[in-house]
């Protein structure tokens, strides 16, 4: 978004005119950014009122109840749960950074028959649905006693992520092909080129699907829901948040208020440290080639 | 920038590519095999294990009997459970129509929505980084928050409505009525569109502002210039938001499932999925209920693969018919 060149010219308009052309381009996306943040806004507001005061349609609270989020742990294993969302989405991210990363760079810069086709297949794997293949992967993880454990959430993320081999496939092409032809007339191995030349130099990218598959991971609902939804050792937040409700805290909007927000905080401090990448990372995944 | 475009749709559609400039092959020699084994193995395995089999197994439970669980013996029953499915399930027409509601309703408003979201980003000039932000942050809320906080926002009796009632509009019920229900899911994903935002935006600002300049110059209109200039500079970002959101609609799930779920508290049961009045039962939430509340799953099993299939068709309908419209600049194709 830079060396965008601005139509605005000198102000050299009196200040009542400047001011009325200031609310022209302001006041509508002023607008539309509070629509934006209203249900944010409902949500923290909530949180601080009292059990008696939630869900009544009061805006504002009185008087405001700080406990909640501490209630927060007593109403459901919330530490527990955290832990658990916290193994999923570290585990499973490093799982598909260590296998997509290898692969992507065979699909981007190695030279065999049937690439093409090969990448054809992690596009189908990349738009099949989880509903499709869901049922006999909960047939197989039952009979092996993996049902009720974070295992088949983390251990099919170390055998490559379709997604994200896409991703990183189109990171690399980006790499000039000489400066991966020059460390192979040096006499390096792929394994070397891919270590010392390519991983450096794709850094940010790589972030960005680690990023990507960490959010990932820590917004998934359905594999968790199938997965550990009746586990004796605890469920994901997302899913956990959901089962609040139904268990015994009904119409504690104001305890599911705070755990949401809980749940959404180091989302939200992921987003403001690496702003640039999430933003950069979505534009590339629809434009860069 | 924009050949780029042209080449990433060309990828996403499975057409042929062309290798990129300054990628030609000086030495077209191959690379030894088993490096490339090396380099592929752990998606090989992952590949078969966890596409390929259950593929091929979702095919064979659907034409069976079988009911994860159960000592029943399995049996083969031919094409049984897609008879049931056309003629004996009401359900599944319901769930059917609803899911073709959300493709059809929601994913062009959607598409719409972030493109306007976008036009009004491109339109101011200071402090344009900071309303990028706020019209993306909503994306960043985990669906299961969103929906939590769209619960409580659009409660009957809560915030919205009093909102709407000190202006005398009407109140309605949102997600406790079957009229509304869809329609307040659709304002949960347009809230949520700030992805597609983000791509309409940098696509808008890449359009050379000369060619603006040239249109005043000729005298055209706003609109004019909208259609002439803009919206072929990004056909290919209306066209890649209508096909990827086309796929996640049909897949639609965990929002409806928590929305439906959450109303339905005083019922306490999973059989009441879809509430209210079955207007939120999905496919997918549909497929979950049989497949894992009533563990039917090679019933379950011929829904998923009607659903591949109807995915299938409708990506190829798509990119068949949307080749006129989408324009690529830089003559790549």
């Amino acid at each position: 978004m830079t060396g965008r060149r601005h139509a605005l010219g000198r102000n050299r308009s009196p200040l009542g005119r400047r001011l009325l052309y200031g609310l022209a381009e302001h006041a509508p996306a002023v607008a539309v950014a509070l629509c934006f943040l209203l249900p944010l806004m409902i949500s923290v507001l909530t949180a601080f009122m009292t059990q008696h005061q939630a869900g009544t349609g009061s805006l504002w609270p009185s008087p405001w109840d700080f406990g909640n989020f501490r209630r927060v742990f007593t109403a459901m294993p919330f530490g527990r749960d955290l832990l658990n969302t916290v193994l999923y989405a570290g585990l499973s991210t490093i799982g598909t950074i260590v296998s997509s990363v290898p692969v992507a760079y065979a699909l981007a810069r190695l030279r065999w028959r049937g690439r093409e086709a090969f990448f054809l297949v992690v596009l189908a794997a990349m738009m099949l649905p989880a509903q499709v293949t869901s049922l006999p992967l909960y047939v197989f993880y039952s009979h092996i006693g993996w049902v009720g454990t974070l295992k088949p959430l983390i251990v099919p993320s170390f055998f490559g992520d379709a997604f994200s081999i896409f991703l990183l496939r189109q990171f690399f092409r980006t790499i000039p092909g000489e400066l991966t032809e020059a460390a192979r007339v040096d006499g390096a191995g792929e394994l070397r080129i891919l270590l010392r030349v390519m991983i450096p130099m794709t850094k940010p990218a790589i972030a960005a699907v680690g990023l990507f598959s960490f959010l990932y991971a820590w917004n998934d609902f359905y594999n968790p829901l199938l997965y550990t939804g009746n586990s004796q050792g605890g469920q994901t937040l997302a899913v956990a948040l959901t089962q609040l409700a139904k268990s015994g805290h009904q119409n504690a909007y104001q305890l599911q208020m705070a755990a949401s927000l809980m749940f959404l905080l180091p989302v939200l401090v992921l987003f403001f440290l690496a702003q640039k990448v999430f933003v950069e990372g979505i534009a590339l995944t629809g434009i860069k080639g | 920038m924009t050949t780029t475009v042209a080449r990433s749709a060309g990828t996403v559609s499975g057409a042929p590519r062309r290798p990129a400039r300054g990628e030609r092959r000086r030495h077209p020699s191959k690379t030894r095999w088993w490096v490339v084994l090396a380099f592929l193995s752990p998606f090989v395995i992952g590949l078969a294990t966890f596409v390929l089999y259950p593929v091929a197994a979702t095919l064979y439970y659907s034409l069976t009997n079988f009911q994860a669980g159960s000592y029943r013996p399995v049996r083969f029953v031919g094409l049984n459970n897609y008879r049931t499915l056309f003629t004996q399930s009401d359900n599944f027409w319901i769930a059917v129509r609803n899911t073709v509601w959300m493709v059809v309703i929601m994913v062009p408003l959607r598409t719409a929505w972030a493109m306007l979201t976008a036009w009004l980003i491109t339109r101011v000039k200071r402090g344009r980084n900071v309303y990028r932000t706020v019209f993306f942050l909503p994306h960043m809320v985990p669906p299961v928050a969103a929906a939590l906080s769209f619960i409580v926002l659009l409660n009957p009796v809560g915030p919205l409505n009093k909102l709407l009632g000190l202006f005398g509009i009407g109140e309605p019920g949102w997600f406790s009525d079957p009229a509304w229900s869809k329609p307040s899911l659709v304002l949960m994903a347009l809230w949520a569109a700030g992805n597609t935002m983000v791509i309409f935006s940098a696509a808008m600002l890449d359009v050379p502002r000369e060619l603006y300049e040239a249109a005043d110059l000729d005298g055209a209109g706003p609109f004019r210039k909208f259609r002439s200039i803009t919206l072929p500079a990004i056909s290919p970002v209306i066209y890649f938001s209508l096909l990827t959101g086309m796929i996640y609609a049909f897949q639609y799930f965990t929002e409806a499932f928590v929305v439906s779920g959450s109303a339905n508290v005083e019922a306490s049961s999973n059989e009441l999925i879809g509430y209210p009045a079955r207007s939120l039962l999905f496919y997918s939430t549909e497929l979950y209920q049989q497949g894992f509340s009533y563990f039917k799953t090679g019933y379950a099993s011929a829904m998923a693969w009607l659903l591949f299939l109807a995915i299938f068709a409708a990506t190829v309908v798509f990119i068949r018919a949307s080749r006129r419209f989408v324009h690529y600049s830089g003559g790549d194709r």
